[in-house]
């Protein structure tokens, strides 16, 4: 079981994260707009993130800490 | 249940915001290199040389010593600086703006008298900083601003693969190529950059990394899109994987 957090104030909603996340969980939530003025990228189910690292690896930005 | 963090930014890494462009992976690379010297042991005695171009502001996230070269003369400048300091860990990050056109004199002849340093070349085969203007390493048939209709060989003849043209350099000891796209490649573009660190610690001399990174913004693509082009279109004419390693 894993978990993610993300600084959304610093997410530029490049979706790169979305397209590495092996379980797709990974959306933009377009309910917000952070002060950079991008929607930025929210975990839909945390009990499905399994702390495996790729969408942070990813993360062009640095935004995602990952536990486990 | 208690929780382990697995993954953070690097120490390596100054807690600034990158500038760069949604999408832009040269993120992705500043984080490698971080990692690798951290990893290494080199955080107190790296100095960093950076380049004119998007990442003209990498003295600003780096937590090392930072020199600011001219345009395509930061590895004149590495080379002074280990020059005097021949225990330093020296890394040149560069854009193939920098490398590739302006600065092919300064990188050539400091692969010819082997300076011990590593060069880290992003190639996103256009001018970034300047609003996408075709570079040297642009594809043929790529469209810049420069270049509206796609590059046109007769007119501006072909691009220049950098990494094949320093192999050919006696004092060259390691070429790579990698990229920066999906995991798999992220953590190969790693081991290269580690590699790299490790040799010149080892004093084998001159080593560079080309790294092949996206441009969203100068492609006009969405970052998915760039990546899926990089993967399919400059690969294509820009072959991954070990060009030189030895002399």
């Amino acid at each position: 079981m894993g978990k993610v957090k993300f600084k959304e104030d610093a997410c530029k909603g490049c979706r790169l994260c979305m397209s590495v996340c092996p379980k797709k969980i990974l959306k933009i939530d377009e309910t917000k707009v952070n002060p950079k003025g991008y929607h930025p990228v929210t975990c839909t189910d945390l009990n499905q993130c399994t702390g495996c690292t790729f969408c942070a690896v990813m993360c062009p930005d640095l935004i995602i800490e990952v536990y486990r | 249940m208690s929780e382990t963090l697995v993954f953070k930014r690097p120490d390596m890494l100054r807690n600034v915001g990158f500038h760069y462009c949604p999408g832009c992976t040269h993120g992705i690379i500043h984080r490698l290199i971080a990692e690798c010297i951290e990893e290494l042991g080199l955080s107190d005695k790296t100095i960093g040389v950076a380049p004119v171009g998007c990442s003209v502001l990498a003295y600003d996230y780096f937590n090392c010593d930072m020199q600011e070269a001219a345009h395509g003369r930061a590895p004149a400048v590495a080379t002074g600086i280990k020059r005097v300091h021949e225990d330093a860990c020296v890394f040149t990050y560069q854009g193939d703006g920098d490398l590739a056109s302006i600065g092919t004199a300064e990188i050539i002849h400091a692969a010819a008298r082997s300076e011990n340093i590593s060069v880290f070349f992003v190639n996103n085969a256009i001018y970034g900083m300047t609003g996408g203007q075709m570079a040297p390493t642009t594809l043929v048939g790529q469209k810049a601003t420069t270049s509206p209709h796609g590059r046109n060989q007769k007119y501006a003849g072909m691009p220049i693969r950098m990494s094949e043209v320093m192999a050919a350099i006696e004092g060259a000891y390691y070429i790579e190529r990698v990229m920066v796209v999906d995991v798999k490649s992220i953590n190969n573009a790693k081991k290269a950059i580690k590699k790299s660190l490790q040799y010149q610690m080892e004093g084998k001399g001159f080593s560079m990394v080309e790294i092949l990174s996206t441009c969203p913004t100068g492609w006009g693509m969405t970052p998915l899109d760039a990546v899926e082009w990089l993967k399919k279109d400059m690969v294509d004419y820009y072959p991954l994987g070990l060009i030189k390693e030895g002399n």
